[in-house]
């Protein structure tokens, strides 16, 4: 495994007092688009500030592609493209200005070829002598990426990148993202929307409360974690459950309608263990009307995970 | 050295100054012009001649180091206090650059302005009184000190105020009042012996006194203490720069 991000015993204590991480240990591996989840005030954008040199850590370490982020501070940056959260933009710039200024700032000689090609894949071209101010949330957002992208880092850090975005840009945005990883770019982001992170992340880490409580690969996690319901609705009401169905992980509404089955694990497993309740619902002549088979997403699973802690 | 950024801040500051031209050069021009229509022309006609030299033209030297410390100072904290305001700021903590890069870019361009400004109001000047430069390179030396001693202040205050308010009060408060009774209109000779005494724990006294004697080789307070006061002064700002830097102070949690 090549990891490019290695965080290690990283605490950040404010002057308030306040306890943003707790130790946190967390390695990013070269390439992969890793989401952080955790719900409002965990620590993420603590802990990307920390990584991109915004917040100084009270203890612990950070490498990026091996310098360590204080003593090697120039190597380190110089790799890390960060879209912050707030919309922060100069106003009376104009978007190449900026954009420029920004190639310029990470140490790099100017390059109208690649500045233009960054303003084109954001579809930003056509907005190049326009200023800032005149542009849309949306348009604003693009732009701080354009900048981010400006110096061709290797890390590119996504804060809630997606955070009152329309459809349109989201769509257009995550397209640039699959685009970056083919090209060796390593993507950190944090995201509300969780199932944006079920579709795009090779991994999942979930923080809460200043400590990351998981790290997995998204697959594997969806199969541990994940659960599948089948809803059946029966065609007559039961009175109760059949003594035959007994030992299942079953339940009967109240009304005596619809059958429901939980079964936790991988989907293939689940799926054999719809198909066996159905022979056996059959098989007992049973019948039925409808059948319902879902199976919870990755916010069921970190919905769980949070509550948990809290 | 990342020179890269250096320009990039740099010339990100001077555009700034060529958008708002209007307020950045020509505001503090017509101002000037009507001190010397004020007192170099009207008021100054009925005033005797300080030291040997017209009225008109003492005030000069006076003139343009009023201008020169407070749009040193506004350039360079407004150049640092925006990004702080607008969040921008976010770029320059997270760049490759270091304090002198930083330093480089936002007081650089700061200095550009002010001994532009500067030169432009002693040709402004020019035209209402006649005077000479006694000394034209040392005037030149003094104005670019005195830029840069200033622009560093400001670029403390710039990221010491979390306000407007806090980013005009320095100016307005300390530094306007210091300068008019820094002998700008008057050479502290002409003052009683207490306030003589007083006047000399005003560092702007020095500052005139020594730029004066560029333009007329006369001088209130002895040229090399005027310029070692300076010298401490500047080094001073740097100091506290460095400090706010290796702790983050407003800029870094």
């Amino acid at each position: 495994m090549d990891s490019i991000v290695v965080v290690s015993g990283l605490e950040k204590t404010y002057a308030s007092g306040h306890r943003a991480l707790k130790t946190v240990d967390l390695t990013i591996r070269r390439g992969e688009i890793f989401a952080l989840l955790g719900p409002n005030g965990a620590g993420k954008t603590t802990l990307i500030g920390i990584i991109c040199g915004l917040v100084r850590p009270t203890a612990g370490t950070v490498t990026v592609g091996g310098h360590d982020i204080v003593r090697d501070y120039r190597a380190a940056r110089s790799r890390i493209g960060l879209v912050p959260q707030e919309l922060a933009t100069d106003m009376f710039e104009r978007v190449w200005d900026t954009v420029s200024f920004s190639r310029g700032l990470f140490g790099k000689p100017r390059d109208p070829a690649l500045v233009e090609s960054v303003l084109r894949d954001l579809s930003l071209w056509d907005k190049r002598d326009t200023k800032i101010a005149a542009l849309s949330g949306g348009m604003k957002r693009r732009v701080l990426i354009a900048k981010a992208l400006s110096h061709e880092p290797d890390i590119l850090f996504l804060d809630e990148p997606t955070a009152g975005v329309d459809v349109e840009l989201r769509r257009d945005m995550w397209a640039m993202v699959r685009r970056l990883r083919e090209r060796g770019v390593t993507i950190i982001l944090t995201t509300h929307y969780i199932e944006e992170a079920e579709e795009m992340a090779d991994r999942i880490g979930v923080i809460a409360q200043g400590e990351i409580i998981l790290v997995e690969e998204k697959a594997a996690l969806m199969a541990e974690l994940g659960q599948t319901r089948a809803s059946i609705g029966l065609t007559r009401p039961l009175a109760a459950l059949p003594a035959e169905l007994a030992g299942l992980p079953l339940a009967l509404s109240a009304d005596g309608q619809t059958l429901s089955l939980t079964i936790k694990g991988a989907s293939a497993e689940a799926e054999a263990g719809v198909a066996d309740l159905v022979r056996r619902l059959s098989a007992l002549g049973l019948d039925f009307k409808a059948i319902d088979v879902s199976r919870s997403s990755l916010e069921d699973i970190f919905v769980d995970l949070v509550g948990k802690r809290s | 050295m990342n020179v890269y950024a250096v320009r990039a801040i740099y010339l990100f500051e001077l555009h700034r100054t060529w958008r708002t031209l209007l307020q950045s050069i020509a505001t503090p021009v017509i101002s000037t012009a009507l001190y010397f229509v004020v007192f170099g022309a009207a008021i100054g006609a009925r005033m005797t001649a300080v030291e040997g030299i017209g009225y008109g033209a003492f005030i000069v030297p006076g003139l343009i180091m009023l201008t020169l410390l407070s749009e040193s100072m506004s350039n360079a904290s407004f150049g640092i206090y925006m990004p702080r305001f607008t969040g921008t700021i976010y770029e320059v903590l997270s760049a490759p650059v270091s304090v002198l890069e930083v330093l480089l870019g936002y007081v650089g361009a700061a200095v550009t302005k002010s001994v532009i400004l500067g030169l432009i109001i002693l040709a402004t000047a020019r035209l209402f009184v006649p005077f000479g430069v006694l000394h034209p390179v040392a005037m030149i030396a003094m104005l670019v000190l005195i830029s840069l001693s200033f622009s560093l202040f400001g670029f403390i205050l710039g990221v010491w105020a979390d306000g407007f308010e806090k980013l005009q009060i320095m100016p307005m408060m300390v530094v306007t009042p210091l300068t008019f009774l820094g002998g700008t209109f008057y050479s502290i000779d002409m003052l009683p012996p207490f306030w003589q005494g007083v006047a000399l724990f005003n560092p702007v006294v020095y500052l005139v006194s020594a730029f004066r004697w560029t333009f007329f080789g006369i001088a209130d307070v002895n040229v090399g203490l005027s310029v070692a006061m300076m010298a401490a002064f500047m080094a001073l700002c740097i100091g506290i720069i460095v400090w706010i830097f290796r702790t983050g102070y407003r800029l870094r949690n």
